[in-house]
């Protein structure tokens, strides 16, 4: 055990063992990260999901679990509520989220917020800030933040949002390119996409593909065959928005 | 307990009426991740039990005056359905489903980091299908495994057995008519590897010594359903940890 | 069914790919999901079935007792239906006693049998005016995506054809098979706009405007009939509902074997 922690410790986040809470994950050298926690000198696994050691931390990336906000996040939520000042946004975590009329980028007189979000709508924001109990708020001031109209609205667990986006975007890139789809991911685990219908479910088929994770290698290339079968052409290099 | 000693229901080889040795658990069967609504689920089979649990949450607390700004609150609500026993049992919650869920919800609560996740609940349903003794405990391995398969975070899995005395003699894991017609039950839940005593309850007659083999046989059990609840987790998840996995530091810019 | 507001755009949707004649999943309008029945589920019922259909997810049980007859039916044994909506089954369902969805399902689902004549209530008196078997049939919903009515329906229905009768164990003689005439299948349709869909999901549920359920027997003819939510229905597809419920009814009564 002494011998694999040091090895990890070299091979940043090499190893893809699943962990469950309470199994042993280093018994002194390393410090408990995200979902990790220490008794006695010794470190366990606080949840389940991948360990991951990096520097002196031994983390648990986790494999399912609500999505828990943090400022900076891109989020799509759905407007829940109204009040004279602000919309209260369900933004599939545990903590529903207040927009405030003074993060939205219109000019907002008080008791008009009906006019310019109603319940049921779908907007795209993301996370301002997150207090120590965990008091999220929302903003919309910001390029490219709006509200969403047409295509829809699909949700995927939030733990497995990198995995669609894929390396620097390449997984969700190539969806885009075979379906000439628009697509937008937040991180709360919700997708939004548009397009032709018939492309639309062939782009959902394949995040759903991707989110099921069924095949154990070699994703990309599965899921590239998948789109390349069902649209018949191969792919489209330039950028289709 | 009956405390009826006079049926005979450990031979004079030491098996009971249903071929067991004293000291041996029932058959068990356990899966993760059943059902589709809710955010965790398992079901588990411990001989002619049938238990199935299901996690929601952390999710905003109802009702708001039982919020804590501090941490989330563990709420189990254990049931048994109507048809799971001979008699028909009337539908809704009894004095006896009220308390068992007590006792399981503090359970719970002293494994689950209930710091991460201020002013939320953390709603566990059990709800026993089929009964034939050690519901409560088939229920409390069940509800932790779906917990764990619900992503909340936890210090360790907790399973828990019932050991009972029949004929005089300390056994593991009472059937139906053992809980009948037997002298003691003492269901325990506690997590092996620290020996943590989370969830126990007795009644019947028992001496001291009795009691302490009894817990000693507990503990053992113990250890073995935890296995088999680590092994229900493991088959759901290994086979995805195995897929390709790419985790970029953060969402790059989606749309120009 | 509080809190859950549906999204603006995914009822667009919905109805976008309606006018284009698709449903969200690609089933056809008179497609149902998959259907999977496993019976005697429970050993300690009379009589019990789970009923997956697509992510609908039910168990029904069905418990016997002797008990009293009511006074204006002597010879006749007496039918009671229950619907659990356990908290388990849905985030929407909340723990408490049943409300008026949980009551109106446990009344259409005991209609359909009630009304098919589905048991032969005389062969289940003891004695006339005095004793005869009482036939409970509960309902749990253990996981909620649609269409209760026909998942629930099925359910009880597949239960009470593996239903042994507990004579023994009440020293009435030997067990017998519960006494039954026919198969009552239901079938429901909602209307989204001028679409009719059947076997809805809980998506197509909560933007529909209309919803008919309709219970045939063995020869077509109706039991039973529920029409439900806010919106009407022409007399056209009234008619369309029921032509097509029958013609269901039949493929799904020769699946029950």
């Amino acid at each position: 055990m002494e011998l694999k922690s040091i090895m990890s410790n070299e091979n940043v986040g090499a190893s893809r063992e699943v962990v469950l809470p309470g199994d042993l994950l280093d018994t002194g050298r390393l410090k408990p990260g995200s979902g990790a926690y220490s008794e006695d000198g010794k470190v366990y696994a606080a949840q389940l999901g991948i360990k991951s050691v990096k520097s002196n931390f031994v983390n648990v990336i986790p494999l399912g679990g609500r999505y828990i906000p943090s400022p900076g996040d891109t989020i799509i939520g759905k407007v829940e509520d109204i009040g004279p000042s602000n919309w209260l946004i369900d933004i599939n975590s545990p903590y529903p989220a207040p927009l405030h009329v003074t993060e939205v980028p219109w000019k907002v007189e008080f008791g008009d917020t009906s006019r310019f979000l109603g319940v049921g709508d779908t907007i795209m924001a993301k996370v301002l800030m997150v207090d120590e109990t965990k008091r999220v708020q929302v903003t919309m001031k910001e390029q490219g933040l709006r509200k969403l109209q047409g295509g829809q609205v699909i949700e995927i667990s939030n733990s497995k949002v990198p995995r669609v986006i894929g390396k620097g975007g390449s997984m969700i890139q190539m969806i885009k390119n075979y379906t000439s789809c628009r697509i937008f991911i937040g991180q709360n685990g919700r997708i939004w996409l548009d397009g032709d219908i018939d492309n639309m479910l062939v782009a959902i088929r394949a995040i759903k593909m991707i989110e099921e994770g069924a095949q154990t290698l070699h994703l990309t290339e599965k899921v590239k065959e998948y789109l390349e079968s069902v649209t018949k052409k191969s792919e489209v290099k330039e950028d289709t928005n | 307990m009956g405390g009826n000693s006079n049926i005979k229901l450990i031979d004079d080889n030491g098996i009971r009426i249903d071929g067991r040795k004293v000291d041996e658990l029932r058959p068990i069967k356990i899966e993760a991740g059943v059902l589709k609504n809710a955010d965790g689920s398992a079901y588990v089979e411990i001989g002619k039990n049938k238990v199935l649990a299901a996690v929601y949450g952390p999710r905003e607390c109802h009702p708001r005056h039982m919020q804590n700004p501090a941490k989330a609150i563990v709420q189990v609500k254990y049931n048994m359905i109507s048809f799971s026993v001979d008699d028909r049992k009337r539908p809704g919650p009894d004095r006896r489903s009220v308390e068992i869920s007590k006792i399981i919800s503090e359970a719970m609560e002293y494994v689950v980091f209930t710091e991460n996740y201020p002013r939320t609940s953390i709603d566990v349903f059990i709800e026993v299908l089929q009964a034939n003794a050690g519901t409560r405990c088939a229920g409390l391995t069940a509800a932790s495994v779906a917990l764990a398969d619900a992503g909340i975070p936890m210090k360790d899995l907790v399973p828990a057995i019932a050991v009972g005395k029949v004929n005089d003699q300390v056994v593991l894991d009472l059937n139906k008519e053992e809980d009948n017609y037997g002298q003691a039950d003492v269901p325990m839940a506690m997590i092996p590897r620290t020996g943590e005593v989370v969830l126990l309850q007795m009644d019947g007659h028992l001496t001291y010594d009795e009691f302490k083999y009894a817990i000693s046989l507990g503990k053992k059990a113990c250890a073995e359903v935890y296995e088999i609840q680590k092994d229900a987790l493991r088959r759901r998840y290994v086979v995805e940890s195995e897929a390709e996995q790419e985790q970029p530091v953060s969402v790059p810019d989606q749309e120009a | 069914m509080a809190r859950s507001v549906v999204s603006e755009i995914k009822r667009d949707h919905i109805h976008k790919l309606l006018s284009t004649g698709k449903r969200v999943d690609g089933r056809a309008w008179d497609e149902f999901r998959p259907l999977s029945i496993e019976t005697n589920y429970v050993e300690s019922a009379e009589g019990s079935a789970r009923v997956h259909l697509g992510n609908t997810d039910v168990l029904v049980g069905v418990k016997m007792l002797i008990g009293t007859p009511f006074a204006d039916t002597p010879d006749k044994g007496v039918l009671s239906t229950n619907a659990e909506l356990i908290p388990m089954a849905s985030p929407s369902f909340e723990a408490g006693p049943p409300d008026e969805n949980s009551i109106e399902l446990a009344r259409v689902v005991d209609r359909g049998i009630r009304e098919s004549q589905m048991i032969d209530l005389e062969k289940l008196c003891i004695e006339p005016g005095k004793e005869v078997w009482m036939n409970f049939i509960d309902i749990y919903v253990l996981d909620y995506d649609g269409n209760l009515f026909d998942a629930c329906t099925l359910g009880a229905v597949s239960a009470l054809m593996t239903t042994m009768v507990p004579a023994k164990a009440h020293e009435k003689g030997e067990d017998f098979k519960m006494p039954l005439r026919t198969v009552p299948v239901s079938c429901t349709a909602v209307k989204i706009e001028n679409s009719l869909l059947f076997d809805p999901t809980l998506d197509e549920e909560k933007v529909a405007d209309a919803r008919l359920t309709v219970t045939t027997d063995e020869n077509g003819d109706l039991r039973a009939m529920q029409k439900g939510l806010k919106g009407a229905f022409t007399i056209d597809q009234i008619e369309n509902i029921i032509e097509t419920s029958q013609r269901l009814g039949k493929e799904i009564r020769q699946s029950l074997g």
